[in-house]
């Protein structure tokens, strides 16, 4: 784990994985929230795990399968209810080819 | 004086209504009184669905009077407002969805609607569950009406006010870190999250999919325990919903003082040491408990669980990088807010988002991108999910000793209304003795315990092993028994 301050150039790339429009002031407040949070999250560099696997889920999970088929699943009016956009029953999105016709 | 119906416990409500001394039309519209009466202030309540309910609370009627009712007929209950319900309104307390309309139930809610429960309204809540005190709300921070001027705790915040201010029988809370149990804690009320698996997670906004389980807020064990055999049971919806059967949850938090002689409770070492912080007035208090249990003929013992000290960095890690990836759906395109202003695809997604998400939804999908993205991964994400399975082993270590453990819920009573919002890190740091918890996967009961000398509630917390919430209910019944024996 690094010990060196976070960057705001960093921050600013985060924000930009996250897909997250950030004000200056938001940005710098974040570096400072996430320097605090990742100086205390360092303690975990105290602990040896290189024997030990990982967890992703506290109870053994299984994969089920289901049958193959047909059920009730939402209309096509109550799947487009909520959309900020929608016409001619689909959801309406911006541009996002410029230039051709 | 006649204190009003909806001042009565769930299985008082329960009983009257079996009995027929009262009917479900008469017991909500008490409750929607009160509501009406007191949230303003108390700002449990994001949604009120008062036509919803009475119609629902008619048709309970309507059940009783055929003699074929389900087991919570008419007894009004309020839904923590990151579960989804058809046709009301469920925002997740943020801005991004303050005008969803659910299209269909989560799975809880379908079976509180088969049970005949009367739904009476969408309660406040931190923004997607992130927070510690109600204050990450977009609609307004809760008031804690055990502790006025005080926060009611979070994330489950405006469910345990509801609960504390007689504004519904019980309450539906999620638990993804303490949720449901520090804001009971803080509130003097009761509340049970369940083993991972437990109950569905089918339509519950996801904020961290390996942590987050949903359960009962109410004023007694039995309460919580009518609730939990309600909403319990598997549901091919959610595979990680476990086949196991619902257990006697009622049954057993019936079993009296005596059910407690010959158990073996451990109390961990490391959280009841100095290191947490704990205010004098919940040590003495959680201490009190432990004395009253062992003159009931419980044997304690001290136990460790070592890596305690690791959990807060190895939750706030886990859960900020599963947060970061769920909520990468609120895009702005299928439902949710969407900017007015954007040049192209890449920035109606990014400003959607800057101008949807509260400060802490940011900072923990910042922080868990951060812990995700290339270079950090195996320093962070990884190391936390190895992190989590020596604190998953310390329970595991611990209950092949003894057959729960008994803690505080939080190391302070309520704290009071912007103390804590400018540091978050102080904030993460009060969850200390509810996090572990998550992170194995174990349930944990909190219930009252006293009050400080300001009188804020004191809550204790009982942890079982993966499954054992009967056992915790037996615990939980018995100490109630003996505190208000």
């Amino acid at each position: 784990m690094t010990d060196t301050r976070i960057t705001r150039d960093e921050v600013a790339r985060v924000a930009r994985l996250a897909r997250l429009a950030l004000s200056d002031d938001e940005l710098n407040a974040l570096r400072d929230d996430l320097d605090a949070i990742l100086g205390y999250v360092a303690k975990l560099s105290e602990l040896d795990v290189s024997e030990v696997e990982p967890t992703t889920h506290a109870i053994p999970l299984e994969m089920p399968t289901r049958r193959d088929e047909v059920v009730q699943t939402l209309s096509r009016d109550e799947v487009l209810s909520n959309a900020p956009s929608a016409e001619d029953g689909m959801f309406k999105v911006p541009t996002i080819l410029e230039g051709g016709n | 004086m006649d204190k009003g119906l909806h001042t009565l416990t769930l299985e008082q409500q329960l009983t009257q209504l079996d009995e027929g001394a009262i009917r479900a039309v008469e017991l909500t519209e008490a409750t929607l009184e009160a509501i009406e009466a007191t949230d303003a202030t108390v700002n449990a309540y994001i949604t009120l669905d008062r036509e919803g309910a009475l119609a629902q609370a008619a048709a309970a009627d309507e059940a009783r009077e055929r003699g074929d009712h389900g087991a919570l007929a008419g007894v009004p209950i309020a839904v923590k407002d990151i579960i989804l319900t058809r046709g009301l309104k469920t925002t997740a307390a943020s801005r991004i969805l303050a005008d969803f309309v659910p299209p269909f139930d989560a799975a809880v809610v379908e079976r509180l609607r088969d049970a005949g429960a009367v739904i009476v309204g969408k309660t406040n809540c931190d923004e997607f569950a992130m927070g510690s005190s109600n204050e990450n709300s977009a609609f307004g921070p809760v008031q804690n009406p055990a502790a006025p001027g005080r926060a009611p705790g979070g994330s489950s915040g405006g469910s345990a006010a509801a609960v504390a201010a007689d504004l519904c029988a019980a309450a539906l809370g999620t638990d993804t870190g303490g949720s449901i149990r520090q804001p009971a804690a803080l509130t003097g009320t009761v509340g049970l999250k369940p083993t991972y698996g437990r109950v569905s997670r089918f339509g519950v906004v996801a904020f961290a999919s390996s942590l987050d389980q949903v359960g009962p807020m109410g004023k007694t064990t039995w309460d919580v325990a009518r609730v939990l055999e309600t909403i319990a049971g598997h549901d091919p919806r959610d595979s990680t919903s476990a086949a196991r059967p619902v257990g006697g949850y009622c049954a057993a938090a019936r079993r009296g003082p005596e059910a407690v002689a010959g158990m073996r409770l451990g109390v961990p070492r490391e959280y009841m040491g100095s290191e947490g912080g704990i205010q004098p007035a919940v040590k003495e208090a959680v201490h009190g408990a432990i004395d009253a249990l062992r003159d009931a003929g419980a044997e304690i013992v001290e136990v460790s669980l070592p890596h305690t000290e690791y959990a807060i960095a190895t939750y706030y890690l886990i859960a900020t990088a599963e947060a970061s990836s769920n909520l990468a759906r609120y895009d702005g395109m299928r439902y949710g807010h969407r900017t007015e202003e954007a040049a192209d695809l890449a920035e109606v997604y990014a400003r959607s988002r800057g101008e949807g998400f509260g400060a802490e939804v940011k900072r923990r999908i910042m922080l868990g991108t951060y812990a995700l993205s290339a270079g950090y991964y195996d320093a962070y994400y990884l190391k936390a999910q190895k992190a989590r399975t020596l604190i998953r082993r310390d329970f595991e270590a611990a209950f092949a000793d003894v057959d729960a453990l008994v803690t505080p819920t939080s190391p302070t009573t309520a704290f009071r209304l912007g103390e804590r919002v400018d540091d978050p890190l102080q904030m993460y740091l009060a969850d200390v003795f509810t996090i572990s918890c998550n992170l194995a996967g174990i349930p944990g009961l909190s219930l009252p315990c006293g009050q400080d000398e300001d009188g804020a509630p004191i809550g204790l917390q009982l942890l079982g092993p993966w499954f054992a919430e009967e056992r915790l209910c037996t615990i939980g019944g018995a100490w109630e028994a003996l505190r208000d024996g």
